[in-house]
Formats: structure tokens, sequence, C-alpha cells
């Protein structure tokens, strides 16, 4: 079983206490009625789905509850880090470095 | 109309020999789900009279009452059944200076006491993490089997859970079953 670290709890937890809430950094317009049709589903529906490294959301629902940010490998399923909500997007060579 | 009902009240398994563990249903009490910004918690601190924690985990308990840090904002707090009242009419007073979120969540959940020198053991085969990593006197929230628990470490040996009533017999068969594991040495 995987293991999550949770920033909050600063515990390394196993995975059946998270839930996956999808892609983190995204932005919601400031005033949606001023978005066209294609932008708005763009907003809703359209992500990266990138394969390799992953901004995603987590929770920790089973546990302290909070949303968290993560950086996972969508390949090796690795979470490089994790970070408290309302952080900035941390730069990947920066992490890279660090490793 | 709804009935308070404790499934597990007063049922108490207790086996003796070579693996004594005793897993034991508790009698009611007062509870409280308690939501408070952390720079304001000094209030409810003063209201509840004992320092909240600030640790996610950590336990305080002072007079009878028990306050445990499920997240950076929320408390379960535990108490005698008679001592709920004062606890909400405590609250209630600072209600103005502090806003909160002080839910009785009494009638929800049951306690199992599990004590015994294998207690760590029987838990573990339900409990994802490492059981012998987690410190005396802290807890938490997590899953034993599939159901949701607030586990907390009493002593090395003994261990309370709170369970909420719909998965309480679930949980109380679950202890029941795998406490034999030992027994017979799987």
């Amino acid at each position: 079983m995987l293991l999550i670290r949770c920033p909050y709890c600063n515990a390394e937890r196993p995975e059946v206490e998270f839930v996956y809430a999808g892609e983190a950094h995204i932005v919601r317009p400031v005033d949606p009625s001023q978005t066209d049709d294609d932008q708005w589903r763009d907003h809703l529906y359209v992500r990266n789905n990138a394969r390799g490294l992953h901004f995603e959301r987590w929770r920790h629902i089973h546990g302290c509850a909070r949303f968290f940010n993560a950086l996972r490998d969508t390949v090796s399923d690795k979470f490089v880090t994790t970070y408290k909500a309302g952080l900035p997007r941390p730069r990947i060579e920066d992490i890279k470095e660090s490793m | 109309m709804t009935q308070a009902r404790y499934p597990l009240s007063g049922d108490k398994i207790i086996l003796t020999g070579e693996h004594p563990v005793t897993i034991d249903g508790l009698d009611d009490c007062a509870r409280f789900s308690l939501r408070i910004a952390p720079s304001q918690s000094a209030a409810a601190s003063a209201a509840l009279g004992l320092d909240l924690p600030v640790e996610i985990g950590g336990i305080a308990s002072s007079t009878g009452r028990l306050a445990l840090c499920l997240g950076p904002d929320e408390w379960f707090v535990l108490a005698a059944k008679a001592d709920g009242a004062a606890i909400v009419s405590a609250f209630a007073e600072i209600y103005g200076q502090a806003p909160h979120s002080l839910v009785d969540v009494s009638h929800r959940e049951t306690g199992i006491v599990i004590d015994g020198p294998l207690s760590a053991l029987v838990l573990q085969s339900g409990i994802a993490f490492d059981l012998a990593a987690m410190p005396v006197g802290t807890g938490c929230r997590t899953l034993l089997d599939k159901a949701q628990i607030i586990l907390m470490r009493e002593t090395a040996n003994r261990f309370r859970i709170e369970v909420w009533h719909s998965f309480s017999e679930h949980i109380w068969n679950f202890l029941a079953a795998v406490r034999r594991e030992p027994e017979f040495n799987i």
C-alpha cells in the first residue's frame, strides 16, 4: 500500500485514508458570466492528463479531512512531494535538484 | 420517533491465558465535534477548562474532559454524560467573542476499549499504518477494516476506539474474530 505524506498531519499515512480530487492549481475565472462558452468549458472540463509529473489535489478524508496538493508521477505512481493547499506551485526544477 | 440505541454498552469479551485481551463496550458519554479558528482556540480552551492541543493527534485532558486534535481547526471532545450540558452552556457564552461550531455527536458514536499485551497486534489486522510508531497519548481518525474510527492510544497496550453506531457491530465482530488469531498462532 502507498504511504502518502499529509502536510497537515506531518505524517505518512496509508493511501486508503485519502481520496483524489483532480488537477491542482485550476484558477476559477473571477467573473464567470464574462467568459464565453469555450473558456467556461475549458475551466470546467479540460485538464492536462499528464504522463509523468502531475500537480494534483488530494484530500485526507479519513484523517484530518484537509485538501492539499501533491506532485505525483502518473507513470510510477510515486509521490514526489506534498504541500498545503494555497501554497504556490513549486518549480519542478527546484524539486529535482533537492531529490 | 428516534430512539437512542447503545448496541455495545455493557458488552465485554475477556480472554485470559497466554494471550489476554479485553474488548469492552463502553457506557455512553458526551461527545462533541468542535470547529473553531486556531487563532481563537484560547477562548475555547478557557471554556473547556483545558488547553486545546494544537498538534494534530495531540490529546489534552483535565477534570474528566478530553480533547483530541483531529485537524488544524477541528477537535473531538469527550466528557462524562452528565457534563455535556455544562460544556454546551460554557461554549454558548463565548460564541459572541469567538464564533465556533460545537456539535453534540454523543448519540452518533460508541466507544470500545481494547486492552492487553496483544491489543496493538489485534488492531494492526485492520489498520494500514504502523501502530508501533503511534506514540502513547495521541489519537487520530483512521480506517479500521472498512469503517472510519477515531483511535486513541491511552497506554502502550490500551486503545480506545470511537466508532459510529452503524459500523459498531461490524467493528465489534471484526475485533472478536481477529483477536482469536494469536490464540491459534495465525
